[in-house]
């Protein structure tokens, strides 16, 4: 076990990948000579070349849809999109076909491909730069959408998205690239379509994703600490597949459910999850589900007004009591 | 701008064309490929018209010479994308009239096992990497293709047919320039048919010649009458070879005409009956050719009559097979979405 940044983390995963599988490349804007806007390509081309490792045109569409096409081809492409919000530029290369290729062909297709979008709010990148977007792709059948927390899923959740035979969107976030934690030593995976439980808790359930489990784990802290509120707290992990299983479970012993994310809460995935476990455990309930998201803004630059929008420890303090009135 | 002429050398049965002698065979085979398209596409408009198939169908009837032009100078393994229009690139591509037309019919025996239909007919046992229902949505596909094939040092090739209305998306300038760029093993085939569904061309493209716009990713370029299959496939020989030898993509323009509607059904108010009369009758590929082979004797009326009757068996047998065919159980609604473990539909 090894304190590495989650970026180093996602470089040792694509290393460690291109070296077993010589199909795996990658492609993207930047990432070449300046080696990722996070230094999380720095010294890829210097071990694999600059044909496995590409400098493209600022052409998104032609980015993914060349990943699609090489995949079909026998490839295993890695598709970096810079910043998840271009992954709109592309959209109907997502939507229309990688989600559609396999299906639409009667299974004739087979699609390892990895889209991987640097997502959310940092350092006053504003509105076209800082989005969570997620919930889009959990509306559109045919895609994997994973989303790490921390460096040692972050590096297991990469490797199991190339070695995945679907295309999978890999969501990173901006403000996790410089984040430490431990990374088990060697080879390994971790499982997409599994969520972890990361603290126990009988009171109630947080289920959470990405940055904002960290904001979790901190409130989870202080209801403990000042309110005696023992919170199980739910990395997702993977929003599709989702394990609705791993959240039920919880769900039935503490009775009391709170979604966080990032991302906007209208239309959120938090709706999607508070929506199965009313129409499946609702009996289990104790209390409303809350769900806990960014205001229906775009993000704004200014720090004060960025904050503002932004679910921080505080929002998921309060939702946590609301649900435990 | 390189105009392709008309192949003049002829010697011992074998016409040449640059370096490429076309036997006896080819031409039957160009025949046999052109007239199966051509009485798949009848069918399947009389079939459409009386309820039998599903969905939208788009045809391909007049623009023969392309497609099978094209994908007659490439390998079984080479690949190509296509177009909402894609039954006649699947056929000439070397796909089985009857699995097609299984498909169209959205039976269990199709390609796609009756999950594509017309617009998204494909066979990956041949390299047809499926037609596409958004315009423009083959350029990129192509494009990465070919990526794989010089990544991985092989031989292939890739082709994109596309039509004049789809050179207006970005797509296309994404895709030629990353190509260019890049010096990918892939040719763009603009079937140049005059429409853009209901809009002529000249009303919506500055520049009609669309392999004017080689210029601007400096790469060659050929455009040629998509009517007469020679001339269709002495450009594409020249192009898949120019990619074949990694020299990178070349644009061919083919000049063709969409006789029919832009789907079947299509009232066509947009253009008068005698403008299309007159297409038919004086610039269809594959009377051109026949008139042609007979003028200059290089196959007989027997060798024509003879494929002719094996078309016609072909259709038959396709029809009796899709017909005959049973629907896919509703329950394989949930197959073939992922690889592996199958979603969950609960």
């Amino acid at each position: 076990m090894r304190n590495i940044s989650f970026s180093q983390a996602t470089l040792e995963a694509m290393q460690e990948e291109m070296r077993r599988d010589e199909r795996v490349f990658i492609m993207g804007e930047d990432i070449a000579s300046q080696g990722g806007i996070f230094g999380q390509f720095k010294g890829l081309p210097k071990e694999f070349g600059l044909e496995r490792v590409r400098d493209t045109p600022i052409s998104e569409t032609a980015l993914v849809g060349a990943g699609i096409g090489a995949a079909l081809a026998g490839a295993v492409p890695v598709v970096d999109m810079h910043f998840a919000d271009f992954i709109g530029v592309t959209m109907d290369e997502v939507l229309n076909q990688m989600a559609k290729i396999r299906y639409m062909f009667g299974g004739q297709a087979t699609l390892p491909l990895v889209l991987r979008a640097p997502d959310g709010v940092t350092r006053s990148a504003a509105a076209q730069h800082s989005q969570s977007l997620e919930a889009w792709f959990l509306h559109i059948p045919g895609l994997k959408v994973v989303i790490p927390s921390n460096p040692a899923d972050a590096k297991g959740l990469l490797k199991a998205a190339i070695r995945d035979q679907n295309p999978v969107i890999y969501f990173e976030h901006k403000d996790l690239f410089s984040k430490k934690g431990p990374v088990p030593d060697g080879d390994y995976l971790t499982p997409i379509g599994k969520a972890a439980v990361v603290r126990e808790g009988k009171d109630v359930t947080i289920v959470s994703y990405s940055a904002m489990l960290g904001k979790c784990l901190e409130a989870a802290d202080q209801l403990g600490s000042l309110h005696g509120i023992e919170t199980e707290v739910i990395d997702l992990r993977t929003i599709v597949p989702m394990d609705m299983e791993t959240i039920y479970e919880s769900v039935k012993k503490t009775h009391r459910l709170v979604v966080a994310h990032e991302a906007v809460k209208t239309g959120g995935v938090g709706g999607e999850i508070a929506a199965s476990v009313s129409e499946n455990i609702l009996e289990y309930l104790d209390a409303p589900i809350i769900r806990v998201g960014a205001a229906f803004t775009p993000i704004p630059f200014s720090p004060p007004l960025e904050k503002r929008v932004i679910p921080q420890v505080e929002s998921i303090v309060e939702a946590v009591l609301r649900a435990c009135w | 701008m390189l105009m392709v002429g008309i192949l003049t050398s002829y010697q011992k049965g074998c016409f040449l064309v640059g370096n490429k002698a076309i036997s006896t065979d080819l031409l039957q085979d160009w025949y046999y490929r052109m007239l199966l398209i051509r009485r798949f596409e009848e069918t399947i408009n009389e079939k459409f018209l009386a309820g039998d198939i599903p969905g939208f169908v788009h045809l391909y009837i007049g623009e023969e010479a392309t497609g099978v032009g094209v994908c007659s100078a490439l390998n079984r393994t080479d690949y190509i994308t296509s177009t909402h229009r894609g039954h006649g690139h699947t056929l000439a591509k070397g796909a089985e009239a009857k699995r097609c037309m299984a498909e169209l019919y959205g039976r269990k025996t199709g390609y796609c096992k009756g999950k594509g239909g017309s617009m998204h007919i494909a066979d990956f046992g041949i390299g047809m990497l499926g037609a596409n229902g958004v315009v423009g949505g083959g350029f990129n596909l192509a494009v990465g293709a070919a990526l794989a094939v010089q990544l991985r040092k092989g031989s292939e090739v890739a082709v994109c047919f596309f039509g004049d209305g789809a050179s207006n998306r970005g797509t296309f300038h994404e895709g030629l320039n990353m190509a260019a760029v890049w010096k990918l093993p892939v040719v763009f085939v603009c079937e140049n048919n005059q429409w853009a569904s209901t809009t002529p061309i000249h009303e919506a493209t500055a520049v009609t010649d669309i392999s004017a716009r080689a210029a601007s990713y400096a790469i060659p370029s050929a455009m040629v009458d998509g009517n007469d299959i020679f001339a269709v496939y002495e450009a594409a020989v020249e192009a898949v070879e120019r990619a074949r030898r990694g020299e990178g993509p070349t644009l061919v323009e083919c000049k063709t005409y969409r006789v029919k509607g832009h789907f079947v059904g299509d009232p066509e108010q947009y253009r008068t009956r005698e403008e299309v009369m007159n297409q038919m009758e004086n610039n269809d590929p594959i009377k051109k050719f026949f008139e042609r082979v007979l003028r200059e004797k290089l196959l007989s009326e027997e060798q024509l009559q003879a494929i002719e009757q094996r078309v016609a068996e072909e259709i038959e047998e396709a029809i009796r097979f899709a017909e005959e065919s049973p629907y896919p159980d509703p329950e394989e609604a949930f197959d073939d979405l992922y690889v592996e473990e199958e979603a969950s539909h609960a």
